[in-house]
């Protein structure tokens, strides 16, 4: 594959030819507060079992081309001893095969990151490993819930850099009402000196039902958009001095090192998904699984499928959602069919007007990447052109 | 027909909530005009809203049999009177077709602002005054104090007044006696040519317009052809009775007699209430008095929130209207607002109530527009005109003069709280008028005012500076030429009509800060900067900025959630369907109802 920066067109585009798989890990060690994925807390007892139904929905999913990207996302992946990852790998590959240059993604908590566990990994096939560092301000980490220290989260990346990834990412979440300006760039400046290939950047989010949200519902301080803007700025500016291209909205990356998974998402392609909650898209067709882990195991273990709900993405639904998605990248998307209708549209004038959104030769473009669901919002507003 | 002698009409008339409808039920029920199952509390309070908000909004009327202890049997005709200033025009109507008016003062609370101002209708209409004091079975009355407070008023000896629980009825059967004994029988010619006074009217879907009439001379007999002596139409009297409540019908109504008149007429405003009725043949040459068409007071813009339900908010009026003739209104247009109606109600109160009526009995979201007077404008070419929208003012330059109506206002204070009223009413354009002392510590105070100032939150002022203990009232005091401009507001430069205002010069300041600062905290945050502006003229006097939004955009997007975030991004659009847009800027239809609510 070429190695191209992250935000060139081409790959943006490109990345729709991709095809990928997902698969989830549940397990952590605790639920942060934060945190509203698909996950269970203190049950890595459960593993094996979990393992025998992912396996099991894998074999029961229709051939597929080679693989171009996998991303074992969670939970913590990083808990999953290296026998049990081992089986999933080549459950994969054996099913549909790897792309010769296959991107293969593992999360990591950075308290699981061992110097036997990384290079396991990376022999099992892994290139890539993404850490969950957030912070490294202790104090940040502390209010997040998170169970790891700078210290830890150092020595993982400096584990990651030696072994034989071909890229090591880092997450960050911004904006918790704890955080200063200075630790936000303190964190950055860390960062950048550990010289990961692909940094993400999230601002800190209060998901309902979360921990946190109940927090914040009962009088405790809510993040603060206007700071996170600040923080969101601040981020580019550091990452972009030291070489890193932010090609979407919170993802930043060496050349040669954007997220090819993540890509082919934003860029329309079709992924699989095997596991609790997760999500595919294949021929069309986007289908969610059950988010509970005994209905999980027990829909698999019965022949019924985890599949809970499907949606038939087609016509200009798809149309739509091509926008919505390729507007988060950097390198915007190609107008086509929907966008001309956007550009028709009194929304679409208005944000012309404001100058959040630009037209770049056949593409469009979010110019101001903080107001993206501005620009969204208009284009799930869009009607089908009559004819 | 009744022998005259044996007729005692009147009306009972009180501050709100001293006990009226109270007091109506325990004769209703003692005249067995209703039986016990019939019975449920404030019988003559009919409109749901009415029974809520205990007031009286529609006059209603009864015809009793009352067994005296002289042995004799009188009919009593009960003329219910509305109890609120909004509606002193019906009061006085009412008031018209009685001899006496039974004056009921709520013994804890003393004489209040509507006391007086019906008093003095009832004392301008010649009735004679039964006085009684209400609610003795209260351990907060004082029947001696309230006692010496209607003896300031209406003179005679404290004795004199009743002490009655309309809840226990203690003290009831003695007033009822004094009804009997003191408030003259009906006067009246029978051999003269019919003359009947139009005191109500309402609308009933199948009978089409009923009249509540009180005859004076002559008779109304059932199947005559009569006239309305003011619109001069002629119309066969199709049916003739008398309220027991119940309707029954009577072959004639004779001198003194209050009953029902149905014409066959269709349309309320084709029957003014005022008129006198007589006989087409060989009928009165003058009438019994004048009618004034109700003049309304207020005017706001009614539009409906959503812009489909202008048909139904036009019919809702409508259907409103058949009851309700002192209700105006006629179509407008607004930029911000789309289309809706300017209505013209009696005061503030007619007002809530319509607005409330229309939202309840007929399901409509409304946002109405800051509530205006009607202005009378000189045009520097010499021209006159009515102003009820501050968008139907002209430019300055063509403004020789603007007048605004003028209100005698009625307070009824401890005397302790004079200071803080007269500062009340001097921040208001107040001028102080008279200050009669009811008793040592309680007191009467008169102001002129513009109606502008009463009309927006002068009451609610007065209650908090009072804790509550201050009475209102007023009425209508003519037109006086003031300083008015209009104070506009925009939204990024555009002028939203809807927030416009007249308002004194001194006060365009306050207004502009105001809305500006309320508008500020109401609009939400666009993708630009939206300046918000108060202007008179084109000179800005007031200036806040909502500045733009910074970060809107899902900070995480993978393949796990696309359906997920579609649907969240899908949710927040709908709520931005709600949104009015004025020129380029989002604004909620709940700012509209925010900003322009009376009361912050
Ligand atoms: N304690 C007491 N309460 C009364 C008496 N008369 C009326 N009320 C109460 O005073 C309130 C107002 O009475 P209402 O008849 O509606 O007053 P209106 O506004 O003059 O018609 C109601 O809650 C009545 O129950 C009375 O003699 N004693
Ligand atoms: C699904 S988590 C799994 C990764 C790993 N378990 C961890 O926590 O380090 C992936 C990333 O999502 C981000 N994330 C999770 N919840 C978030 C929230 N409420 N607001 C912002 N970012 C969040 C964190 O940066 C986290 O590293
Ligand atoms: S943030 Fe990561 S470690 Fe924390 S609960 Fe979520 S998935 Fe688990
Ligand atoms: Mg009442």
């Amino acid at each position: 594959m070429a190695i191209l920066p992250p935000a060139h067109p081409d790959t943006a585009e490109l990345a729709a030819g991709w095809r990928s798989a997902y698969v989830h890990i549940p397990f952590c060690a605790r639920v942060c507060p934060y945190c509203d994925f698909a996950v269970v807390g203190g049950a890595d007892d459960r593993m094996g079992e979990y393992i025998d139904a992912l396996l099991a929905e894998i074999a029961m999913e229709p051939a597929w081309h080679p693989l171009d990207a996998v991303f074992v996302g969670g939970g913590t992946p990083s808990r999953i001893p290296l026998e049990h990852m081992a089986r999933i790998v080549d459950a994969l590959a054996g099913h549909f095969g790897l792309a010769d240059d296959a991107e293969v993604t593992l999360e990591a908590n950075p308290e699981d990151w061992t110097e036997q566990h990384s290079d396991g990994l990376a022999s099992l096939g892994f290139t890539r490993v993404s850490f969950g560092v957030q912070s490294f301000d202790p104090v940040v980490l502390a209010s997040l819930g998170r169970l790891h220290s700078p210290q830890q989260a150092a020595e993982a990346l400096g584990v990651a850099v030696s072994s034989r990834f071909g890229s090591v990412s880092v997450d960050l979440i911004y904006g918790h009402p704890d955080e200063t300006d200075d630790s936000w760039l303190e964190t950055l400046d860390a960062t950048v000196a550990f010289g990961p290939d692909h940094v993400s950047t999230y601002s800190l989010t209060v998901e309902p039902g979360t921990e946190l949200w109940r927090q914040v519902r009962s009088g405790a301080p809510a993040p603060d958009s206007d700071v996170q803007a600040d923080r969101w700025e601040q981020a580019a500016a550091s990452l972009g001095a030291a070489g890193y291209t932010r090609y979407e909205v919170s993802n930043h990356a060496q050349v040669g090192h954007g997220c090819r998974y993540n890509l082919s998402v934003w860029g329309q392609g079709e992924y699989l998904a095997f596991g609790l909650g997760a999500h595919s898209y294949r021929d069309g067709v986007r289908s969610r699984r059950v988010r509970r882990l005994d209905t999980y195991i027990e829909r698999v273990r019965s022949g019924i499928g985890p599949i809970q709900s499907s949606d038939v993405i087609g016509g200009w639904d798809a149309e739509l959602e091509r926008l919505m998605l390729g507007l988060r990248r950097s390198a915007g998307v190609r107008g086509g069919e929907g966008g001309t209708a956007l550009l028709d549209s009194a929304d679409g004038v208005r944000l012309i007007d404001a100058g959040v959104l630009e037209v770049e030769g056949d593409r469009l473009v979010a110019a101001k990447p903080l107001l993206t669901d501005e620009i969204i919002r208009a284009v799930l507003d869009l009607e089908e052109p009559a004819g | 027909m009744t022998d005259q002698s044996r007729i005692r009409n009147f009306s009972i008339i009180a501050h709100i909530d001293h006990g009226k409808s109270t007091l109506a039920d325990r004769l209703l029920e003692r005249t067995g005009a209703i039986t016990e199952r019939e019975m449920r509390e404030q019988m003559l309070d009919t409109m749901d809203l009415e029974r809520e908000r205990g007031i009286t909004i529609k006059a209603q009327t009864v015809r009793l049999k009352y067994k005296a202890d002289d042995g004799q049997e009188y009919v009593l005709n009960l003329i219910d009177t509305p109890g609120h200033v909004d509606f002193s025009y019906e009061v006085r109507r009412s008031l018209a077709a009685c001899e006496g008016a039974l004056l009921l003062v709520d013994a804890a609370q003393g004489v209040q602002a509507q006391t007086l101002a019906n008093s003095y209708l009832a004392i301008e209409a010649g009735l004679e005054i039964v006085p009684a004091l209400n609610k003795i079975d209260l351990p907060a009355a004082d029947p001696e104090r309230a006692a010496a407070e209607i003896v300031g008023v209406l003179g005679g000896d404290p004795a004199d007044v009743s002490r009655i629980s309309a809840k226990t009825g203690a003290g009831v059967e003695e007033l009822f006696e004094q009804i009997v004994d003191k408030v003259p029988p009906p006067g009246g010619d029978p051999n003269a040519p019919l003359r009947a006074l139009v005191f109500d009217s309402y609308y009933d879907a199948y009978r089409g317009v009923v009249c509540y009439v009180r005859v004076v001379d002559g008779e109304l007999r059932d199947g005559d052809l009569i006239r309305f002596m003011a619109t001069r139409e002629e119309h066969p009297a199709s049916e003739v009775g008398v309220l027991t409540p119940r309707s029954v019908e009577v072959a004639k109504l004779g001198p003194g007699e209050v009953g029902y008149l149905i014409t066959g007429v269709k349309e309320i405003d084709q029957i003014k209430v005022g008129d006198t009725v007589t006989t087409a043949a060989g009928g009165a040459s003058e009438a019994l008095m004048g009618y004034e068409e109700p003049k309304p007071m207020v005017f706001s813009g009614l539009f409906p929130t959503d812009g489909d339900d202008f048909e139904r908010l036009r019919e809702a009026l409508e259907k409103l209207r058949l009851n309700d003739a002192s209700l105006v209104y006629e179509p407008e247009t607004s930029k911000a607002l789309g289309f809706g109606f300017r209505a013209g109600f009696l005061g503030l109160l007619h007002m809530e109530i319509i607005r409330e009526r229309l939202e309840r009995e007929y399901d409509l979201d409304l946002v109405a527009t800051a509530p205006s007077v009607a202005y009378q404008l000189v045009r520097t070419d010499g021209s006159e005109s009515t102003i009820r929208s501050p968008q139907d003012l002209p430019d300055p330059s063509e403004i020789q003069s603007i007048s605004e109506p003028y209100v005698r206002a009625m307070i009824i204070t401890p005397s302790e709280y004079i200071g803080t009223i007269m500062e009340l009413v001097t921040n208001r354009r107040g001028e102080v008028g008279n200050m009669h002392y009811l008793t040592p510590d309680r007191v009467e105070l008169t102001y002129h005012l513009p109606l502008a100032e009463v009309v927006f939150d002068f009451f609610d002022n007065l209650k908090s500076r009072t804790r509550g203990y201050a009475s209102l009232d007023y009425e209508t005091d003519g037109y006086r030429e003031s300083d008015l401009v209009k104070v506009d507001i925009l939204l990024n430069g555009m002028p939203v009509d809807a927030f416009s205002a007249i308002v004194h010069r001194s006060a365009s300041q306050e207004y502009g800060r105001t809305m500006v600062e309320r508008l500020r905290k109401l609009i939400p945050r666009q993708m630009f900067d939206v300046p918000i502006q108060a202007a008179v003229g084109s000179r800005i006097i007031s200036r806040e900025t909502v500045k733009a939004k910074r970060k809107d955009v899902i900070a995480k997007c993978y393949g796990g959630d696309v359906s997920r975030k579609r649907k969240l991004l899908e949710k927040q659009k709908e709520g931005k369907r709600r949104m009015k847009m004025v020129g380029s800027v989002e604004v909620p239809q709940e700012a509209f109802v925010a900003a322009l609510q009376v009361d912050d």
